[in-house]
């Protein structure tokens, strides 16, 4: 059986003179993600590519899915390794590979051979071709096709002979950690874990912050959210989750302003709160899960609003994406289920029956005035009272 | 903080009494009832014992009791058992239309199978509309199944006139009577009222989670809904949850000690609560006035405050309540029982229900009360515009 598993990187591979950072991140995130679960693992970084050894009291699929959940992994390869000796046995090891792997064959296939070691006495076309032969010979079903094979073999010659031919997709990216960090402004909704996911993905720590707003929103919901990010924290490693009671800004905000503002000016205090945290934690930007015109929140005006409220970057990596696409993310990411759970604050009390959907920006600005002097002892209040968790 | 637990007719706090007893079989006597050695006599004894106590506050055989995992496997075990057995007298079933979900949702699969499944209204206070039933009563009646009190608004339901009108219109018919919330807060003689099959839950009434049972009249037929090892009398198989029994037995014999003083007790609490919400603008108490009601269910509207609201402002003062329907944002199922009262939606979503227990308090109202007239002006200012 398999007990090492070879793993592809693609575009971390050609970052120049960074490589080995880039390779180094990559490599110490696999063994933490690893260190969660049963069995002995061993990371080796060799000639630009990173194997894991697997010992002891290990599981294949559970080994897999850690993996799966590695930024920078563009896939994940089960090898089979055999003792290196001289071509006869090597095509004895083929075929041994060819029955245990892929038994009743009948695909099109390539070999692709790679002689690391240069003293086998075979050279890597030579023997890409012995085996596509030896393959031809005891397994008549099966066809070559060197321009779309059905099944590619790989085969490397080293100190010892890997053998592979599946390729389980991993998800891409870079390594977290090698991108600085960001804030997600997290919600209890569908799209806010996906564009945190999407965006750790590109190798960016994350922190996240939580606004309730109690008794209008329930324990329920938070522990909710604490879900989602404990989920997220399988990709990225803990996130520092703050929690910040909102309550008594949201109703202030409903006694002084026109209420088919309540959320647009909600949202821009949201922002100012999420932008104290994310410097306190050196982050370089924020992070949202809006997409264009998918609520009146979020048309191109309400997003113009909303962004000047904010001095930092605010990156929202969904902003193109349909509905069902964010949702088809979000299953993929495992976020879905716990999304949908219907704890989301139940009242509707500050959300207008009729909000403005083309806010403009000096008329929200003109409102917020009202709210002049208190404000500022009520967002000090909700930082100062703010909870921090680990999710993880 | 303080705690004020108002919410017993969702769950209880088990007895310490229970508690302990349940804790010393788990420990101790954990042996399987039906192993030959000293162990499995041992564990048999506590399942006697408890069988034995609750017979004597029904005053049934010890035969007709019946072990089951709690109320809902009670209520779907007498329905779909009783309606399986006794195919040959009728296929059509009468309910009413404020059962609990664990008797409405088996019948539901009933009516697939072929029963035809009628439920018989109730009036804007939840009184059953006799007159329908009786019309509705036919010989081909194989089942009746209606709920002693029910667990929304503490509606209670007039068993023993039905038991008598089926037995006088549809007497091959089976009567299931759901007592979940009823059993410890009535005396019950189902061989009195004519009763065949009654539901009990153990939790509700200071017992263990996953413990009840159900009574089977002995002239009752039914079929098993979990086969096996043959355990009680081959119609409910598995080795009986002999801790969980134990406790429920004890706590079903506490429910009937001093129990004219306690019900009395969490009657005048009853009193106390309905009293001072009549006094609190914008609030209406549903159900049956007085002493036609449970004594310790109370379901109230604030109109203008939404339920969940209200439930966790009074929760972060230490009190807790449960909200009469699950709303959310997208979705609002609503209450069955206050929809088949005819209580109009924004009052449904305004509904909350208070329950009590004998170890609540005339304080622990009156602090409710004082926090409900401080919360309900505040909470009414910030409405939906």
């Amino acid at each position: 059986m398999y007990n090492t598993f070879l793993i592809k990187y693609g575009e971390i591979g050609i970052k120049g003179d960074n490589r080995h950072l880039f390779e180094d991140a990559l490599a110490k995130r696999i063994r933490t993600v690893l260190a969660h679960i049963g069995g002995e693992f061993t990371v080796r970084k060799t000639r630009g590519r990173i194997y894991v050894s697997c010992a002891g009291d290990w599981n294949y699929e559970e080994t897999v899915t850690q993996l799966g959940h590695v930024f920078g992994v563009v896939g994940i390869c089960p090898v089979m390794i055999y003792e290196r000796r001289d071509p006869e046995q090597l095509k004895r090891d083929m075929l041994d590979y060819v029955s245990k792997e892929h038994p009743g064959c009948r695909s099109t296939f390539k070999v692709k051979a790679r002689r690391v070691d240069k003293t086998f006495p075979l050279t890597s076309m030579e023997t890409a071709a012995a085996l596509g032969e030896v393959i031809l010979q005891n397994f008549p079903e099966m066809k070559v096709d060197v321009h779309e094979p059905e099944l590619l073999f790989d085969v490397e010659i080293r100190e010892e002979v890997y053998i592979y031919s599946k390729i389980i997709p991993g998800p891409g990216g870079m390594p977290i950690g090698t991108a600085g960090r960001a804030m997600l402004l997290l919600s209890g909704g569908i799209d806010s874990p996906v564009a945190g996911w999407m965006t750790a993905k590109r190798g960016v720590t994350l922190d996240a912050v939580y606004f309730h707003a109690p008794p209008y929103t329930s324990e329920r919901a938070k522990q909710k959210v604490v879900d989602l990010a404990a989920q997220l924290a399988k990709y990225t490693g803990p996130i520092r989750l703050h929690v910040v009671n909102f309550t008594d800004i949201q109703l202030h905000i409903y006694d002084e302003c026109p209420h088919e503002e309540l959320t647009i000016i909600m949202r821009r205090y949201m922002m100012r709160i999420a932008e104290h945290f994310a410097r306190e934690e050196g982050d370089l930007g924020l992070i949202t899960g809006e997409s264009i015109g998918q609520v009146a929140s979020q048309t191109m005006q309400s997003l113009y609003v909303t962004d000047a409220a904010a001095s930092m970057p605010v990156y929202r990596p969904l902003i193109g994406f349909d509905k069902n696409d964010i949702v088809e993310i979000s299953r993929k990411i495992g976020t879905y289920e716990t999304s949908i759970l219907p704890y989301e604050d139940c009242c509707t009390i500050f959300v207008a029956r009729h909000p403005v959907t083309k806010p403009i920006l000096p008329v929200i600005e003109r409102s917020e005035a009202k709210l002049k002097d208190s404000i500022e002892g009520l967002l000090k209040t909700a930082i100062e009272t703010a909870e921090l968790l680990i999710a993880k | 903080m303080k705690e004020i637990y108002f919410d017993n007719a969702s769950t209880t706090v088990v007895s310490p009494a229970a508690a302990e007893l349940v804790r010393k079989v788990m420990e101790e006597d954990y042996g399987n009832p039906s192993s030959m050695h000293q162990k499995g006599v041992e564990a048999e004894k506590y399942v006697k014992e408890a069988r034995s106590r609750i017979a004597k506050t029904l005053r049934a055989k010890e035969g007709e009791i019946f072990f089951t995992s709690g109320g809902s496997e009670s209520d779907n075990w007498a329905l779909i058992g009783g309606a399986m057995a006794n195919r040959r007298a009728g296929t059509k079933i009468l309910t009413s239309a404020i059962e609990h979900p664990a008797v409405s949702e088996p019948l539901k699969f009933l009516a697939g199978e072929g029963f035809q499944v009628r439920a018989v209204p109730v009036d804007r206070h939840g009184r059953l509309d006799l007159d329908a039933l009786r019309a509705e009563l036919t010989e081909d009646t194989a089942l009746l199944s209606f709920m002693y009190v029910n667990n929304e608004v503490g509606a209670v339901l007039p068993i023993r006139e039905i038991g008598k009108m089926k037995n006088e219109l549809a007497p091959r018919a089976l009567f299931h009577v759901d007592a979940i919330q009823a059993y410890g807060k009535y005396r019950i003689c189902p061989g009195e009222l004519g009763i065949d099959f009654l539901s009990v839950s153990g939790h509700k009434i200071h017992g263990p989670k996953g413990s009840g049972f159900l009574y089977k009249s002995e002239k009752a037929r039914i079929l098993p809904l979990i086969y096996g090892g043959g355990q009680q009398n081959g119609l409910r198989s598995g080795t009986e949850n002999v801790p969980g029994i134990a406790g429920l037995g004890l706590a079903c014999e506490e429910a009937y000690t001093d129990f004219e003083e306690k019900i009395g007790r969490i009657r005048r609490l009853k009193s106390l609560l309905v009293e001072g919400v009549g006094s609190l603008p914008e609030a209406a108490v549903h159900g049956m006035p007085d002493e036609e009601g449970a004594p310790h269910i109370v379901n109230a509207a604030f109109m203008g405050v939404g339920a969940e609201v209200l439930l966790h402002s009074l929760e972060e003062r230490g009190i807790y309540i449960s909200a009469g329907s699950a709303c959310s944002t997208h979705k609002r199922a609503g209450s069955p029982t206050l929809g088949a009262m005819g209580v109009p939606r924004a009052e449904m979503e305004s509904s909350v229900r208070f329950s009590f227990s004998e170890l609540n308090s005339e304080e622990e109202v009156r602090e409710t009360l004082a926090c409900l007239a401080e919360l309900l002006p505040r909470l009414r200012r910030y409405r939906r515009k």
